[in-house]
């Protein structure tokens, strides 16, 4: 914020033109403030955190494969499920949501040449690939192994190093997670193309609004108790040691403050994508726009006051347990509009199976379950028998993973053509579908009855009777790690020899549409005007008239100008 | 074909969707054996949420798949489906159903949880949110609470402020007292008015227990899956839990909270005696912890 | 922003006026407060537990000073006049006013983090002795770490406000932010000073 400060205002008279008219391979390799680039940044580098991730994920599965904790010694279990977790959440799922796809479309979306502040944006994403290099080093240390919760005492007597840079890590990212809410937030207000009425902006827009607000309002809190953590871990404060006068079950109220929100941070930009995916595909107006609009500033609000549900057990009087009882079940009527609002917009559509159909329709039906979980959990007295159990490690990967993860695959396949210029395999990427969700299902399903019967989570060992539903989740584990095989191959593939994309492959109403694949610096040569809703299909835009004439094309029509690919212009 | 009217098919998927969902819900076999009083509670109160949850499942998986079949694009229809944006009257359906179900559950919630005791743990209901036993927190305290005979283990029954208390009915005091303490990674419970220390919690069938809690070193979470009753042990702050055991036999005794490197280990069991029989335990023990 | 790749270049062809868009940093900073303010919303509420878990608060022994903080205070919260009257001078184009009043701002913000660290020196207990010197040094600390960057913020501003026509009564965002700035600090000072002073000795 201080370089803003100081800085100059933007001098609109300007006339130097030091860009090249198109990023070279280099170029996303440095310090860039161009939207697109960061988004692209964002992306390719919370994904290689994801892959980082998910072979630890491989390795605690097989250590659960048997009963007796055979394979890997149980602090370095404890490490690897610490980072698993952490390493998901803060780099992947929250930077590839909101940074990648969030700085990416939405100045396309709204009309804007770029962001409010792009060196801003630059800068919060530069604070990632250190925030990541902490947690990797901190297994120097051995790893961070009091959970991703990091509840004291715990987290202050056990790999004091290691958990001193957990926390300078998430003080990173969440800062650079406020920096980019700034951002999103001054950019959606302030800067969208006059002729765009509030009406015509799209879902996805309104979903990052509401994200940003969330993230805004809930990160400072989680760093707060960081540093109070941080402090008594090196520092000889006790605000977190009982005997002396401080406070254990504090940290977990200012913990789950922020932590409860992550969890919106990491479905509404979800949700945001499967709102733009959906219509298109299906050739079908949204369901319900406003209402779609709406339930994601619900979420929002609501999303504030429901923290304590993950503290039932906890130190937790009575009327808490009640009243957060109470909150956490209404916001399941916000979130059953939005999928009710979905399912309605493929009544009496067109509907294409891209990639990115299949996606948005698999996190349809995975969310369901994953949402009636959710509800049976957010109730006090069933979660009495069944927090901290297999059951909420279920639940919450239907959501994580069968919601936000295939809400990321989803917009990578709709939105890869506009980014690289290229289309992606669409063999490979219904492979790469039946893959996922047959490992989704195999993997998390088992893993509710195993909850229910009694198996705790977090454990490197367990009941021998729970070992058959283990074997399950095991063998789902390994068919969701190969399923990002045919992605991999495919992306890397396509990115670098696919077929050239046309500006407008599905026919798209949304304004990132109507410029070139992948767009030029600026965005547009002329800034589009807006004539006609985000999601009017149906009514005689994108199939036989459009504002871009050479977007009209059916995606199996090669005589669409190729565009230039920035990743290949090598010279 | 003759056309069977959508209003009738309707009407039968109703019939079907509910039928099936009633039965799921009384036959999913998802929880263990019930062996306390609070278990049927829990369990009559997740029947009806896996009641509601299949129907709910059914209807949106089913609209789902038949609007993926029939509105599927035929191979070269290039055109767009109708241009519907949305139905007020519908949108109201499906926002003020879910509202009045979960609305329902809540109420249904704050019930089951009355009826387990959650409104009385000991002192909960008097005792003033910002008052804490500070003695209670010292090293010295704790180490004393593992000393049997100490005259601080009468201290957290009556400062004990969270968990589930005495069930809606019951009187405050229990028939039997146990002090559970927590470290890494075992559970130790002592007998206060026996002077038992123990590995293992036994208990008498259908009498009252209460159990008040103390954590030595880090969090530790009780949890007894029969039984469906969790509460955490938390350092520096007193929890108990109040049940009566309603079938003899042995149950895990888990601890849900990370605690270490050896959480998963953490675990011991509880035996549910006959009466007679918890009383011969009780005496032999006696005899065995006073040689 | 200035010397971002993308601001200081613009397209080949005439842009309308409605594309360059208005400066938006003023906006940014309120809701980056917005949400600054909920760090110290933070470390209020934690504050507020301990003390209420708390049998004697502050514990004997550790009790504040009254005296000196109170004339800090003083000091601060008129600065926050002060700094208005040179933001005043800044919009009647008075360059020598802006000059003046931030350099009398910044003596002000310097004096008052000069107090602080006489206080911290003279208390006789420091970070770690007890659960609310834990919380006292924490909390004035990490706000005077925030003043401390306001006054590196308003001394910016005086030394570009050295080059003629860099500041005026048209252009002076960076005057403004600083200001803004400069009240977010006093404010939650106010709220601090209440909570960590006088509802220490009330």
């Amino acid at each position: 914020m201080e370089t803003q400060i100081i800085s100059n205002t933007t001098s609109p008279t300007s006339t130097a033109t030091e860009h090249p008219a198109a990023w070279k391979w280099y170029d996303y390799f440095r310090f860039n403030v161009d939207h697109k680039v960061i988004g692209i940044q964002y992306l390719v580098t919370s994904f290689v955190f994801y892959l980082i991730g998910g072979l630890m994920a491989m390795a605690l599965r097989t250590e659960l494969y048997t009963p007796d904790p055979d394979v890997l010694n149980p602090n370095l279990y404890n490490a690897f499920m610490t980072n698993h977790g952490t390493i998901m959440i803060f780099l992947w799922i929250v930077p590839a949501a909101i940074g990648g796809f969030g700085n990416y479309l939405i100045p396309l979306m709204i009309g804007a040449r770029d962001m409010a502040f792009p060196k801003l944006n630059a800068i919060a994403f530069w604070l990632n690939p250190p925030a990541g290099a902490l947690l990797l080093a901190s297994f120097l240390f051995g790893g961070s192994q009091s959970g991703w919760t990091a509840y004291p005492p715990l987290s202050l007597i056990t790999a004091n190093t290691a958990q001193t840079l957990w926390i300078l890590s998430i003080v990173l990212v969440g800062t650079s997670s406020i920096l980019g809410s700034v951002n999103f937030v001054v950019t959606i207000l302030k800067m969208k193309v006059p002729s765009m009425q509030w009406s015509q902006l799209p879902l996805f827009c309104w979903a990052i609004l509401a994200t940003s607000v969330l993230a805004l309002l809930s990160t400072p809190v989680l760093a707060a108790g960081l540093v109070l953590l941080l402090f008594d871990i090196n520092f000889g404060t006790s605000f977190f040691k009982p005997d002396a006068g401080g406070n254990v079950v504090l940290y977990q109220h200012l913990f789950w403050f922020y932590s409860h929100p992550a969890v919106y941070l990491m479905i509404l930009p979800i949700f945001g994508i499967m709102s733009e995916v959906i219509p298109p595909h299906a050739r079908k107006p949204i369901f319900g726009y406003k209402a779609i609009a709406y339930s994601s500033l619900a979420i929002c609000i609501v999303g504030l006051f429901v923290w304590v549900h993950h503290m039932f057990t906890s130190g937790t009087p009575p009327w808490m347990r009640v009243f957060f009882t109470v909150s956490t079940l209404i916001v399941a009527v916000p979130t059953g509009v939005k999928i009710f609002g979905w399912v309605a917009t493929l009544w009496g559509g067109k509907i294409r199976f891209t990639s990115a159909m299949l996606f948005a329709l698999g996190l349809l039906s995975m969310f369901v379950i994953g949402g009636l979980g959710g509800v049976t959990l957010g109730t006090a007295p069933f979660d009495l028998h069944v927090h901290d159990t297999y059951y909420v490690v279920g639940h919450f990967h239907y959501v994580l993973f069968g919601g936000s993860v295939f809400g990321i695959y989803a917009g990578i396949y709709h939105w890869f053509p506009k980014m690289t210029g290229r289309m992606m395999n669409e063999r490979l990427g219904q492979l790469h579908f039946v893959l996922t969700f047959i490992g989704t299902h195999l993997t998390f399903l088992p893993m509710h009855k195993l909850g229910l019967q009694g198996m705790p989570r977090r454990v490197a060992m367990y009941d021998p009777q729970f070992v058959n539903l283990n074997h399950l989740c095991t063998v789902g584990a390994f068919v969701l790690g190969i399923s990002v095989l045919p992605f991999f191959i495919n992306a890397v593939w396509s990115w670098i020899a696919g077929a050239k994309a046309p500006d407008n492959p599905w026919n798209a109403l949304t304004l990132e549409w109507t410029t070139s694949s992948p767009p030029p610096v600026e965005n547009w040569e002329v800034l589009p005007v807006v004539t006609h809703g985000p999601y009017d299909y149906g009514m005689g835009y994108g199939v036989s008239h459009d504002s871009n004439p050479d977007a009209n094309d059916s995606s199996d029509d090669s005589s669409a100008p190729p565009a230039s690919n920035p990743i290949l212009a090598l010279d | 074909m003759k056309q069977i009217p959508a209003s009738i098919l309707t009407l039968l998927a109703g019939i079907v969707i509910t039928l099936v969902s009633l039965w799921v819900g009384q036959h999913h076999g998802l929880l263990p054996e019930q062996a306390s009083e609070q278990a049927p509670l829990v369990d009559r109160f997740f029947s009806v949420m896996v009641t509601i949850g299949t129907a709910l499942f059914l209807v949106v998986q089913g609209a789902l798949i038949i609007f993926i079949i029939k509105f599927r694009r035929r191979s070269g229809d290039e055109t767009d489906g109708l241009p519907i944006e949305g139905s007020i009257p519908l949108e109201i359906l499906w926002t003020a159903v879910p509202a009045i179900i979960v609305i329902g559950l809540g109420i249904y919630s704050v019930d089951v949880y009355a009826q387990m005791g959650g409104f009385a743990p000991a002192g909960g209901m008097v005792a003033h949110h910002h008052t804490r036993p500070h003695h209670w927190f010292t090293p010295d305290a704790v180490a004393a609470s593992l000393e049997p005979n100490s005259g601080l283990m009468a201290a957290p029954a009556t400062l004990a402020k969270y968990g589930i208390g005495a069930a809606a009915g019951q009187t405050d005091s229990a028939d039997l007292t146990v002090n559970v303490t927590g470290l890494q990674y075992a559970w130790l419970f002592n007998y206060p008015d026996s002077g038992i220390v123990s590995g293992e919690l036994h208990v008498p069938l259908g009498q009252s227990v209460q159990l008040n809690f103390t954590a030595q070193d880090v969090i530790h979470s009780f949890w007894i899956p029969q039984f469906r009753l969790k509460q955490d042990v938390i350092p520096g702050e007193n929890t108990e839990l109040h049940f009566v055991a309603t079938k003899v036999g042995t149950y895990p005794v888990v601890c849900a909270e990370l605690c270490g490197g050896y959480h998963g280990s953490m675990r011991t069991q509880i035996i549910v005696h006959n009466p007679d029989e918890f009383a011969v335990w009780l005496q032999q023990n006696q005899i065995a912890s006073h040689a | 922003m200035q010397g971002s790749t993308l601001d200081s270049t613009q397209p080949p062809h005439p842009v309308p006026a409605a594309e360059s868009h208005a400066d938006l940093r003023v906006w940014g900073l309120l809701t980056f407060l917005a949400s600054e303010s909920l760090m110290f919303g933070g470390f209020f509420a934690a504050y507020l537990v301990l003390r209420g878990g708390a049998a004697e608060w502050p514990p004997a022994g550790t009790e504040v000073e009254l005296l000196l903080p109170t004339l800090n205070t003083l000091v601060l919260v008129s600065s926050s006049f002060v700094i208005h009257l040179g933001d005043t001078a800044i919009k009647q184009n008075n360059v020598a006013g802006l000059r003046k009043w931030y350099i009398l701002t910044a003596l002000m913000g310097s004096i008052f983090l000069i107090g602080q660290i006489y206080e911290y020196l003279t208390l006789g207990y420091g970070l770690t002795s007890n659960i609310f010197s834990n919380c006292f040094y924490l909390m004035t600390g990490f706000h005077g770490l925030h003043v401390f960057v306001g006054l590196l913020l308003i001394l910016g501003v005086l030394w570009r406000s050295r080059q003629t026509g860099h500041y005026s009564d048209a252009q002076h965002v960076g005057v403004e932010m600083a200001e803004i700035y400069w009240h977010f600090v006093d404010i939650i000072w106010i709220v601090l000073f209440t909570l960590l002073y006088i509802l220490t000795v009330f």
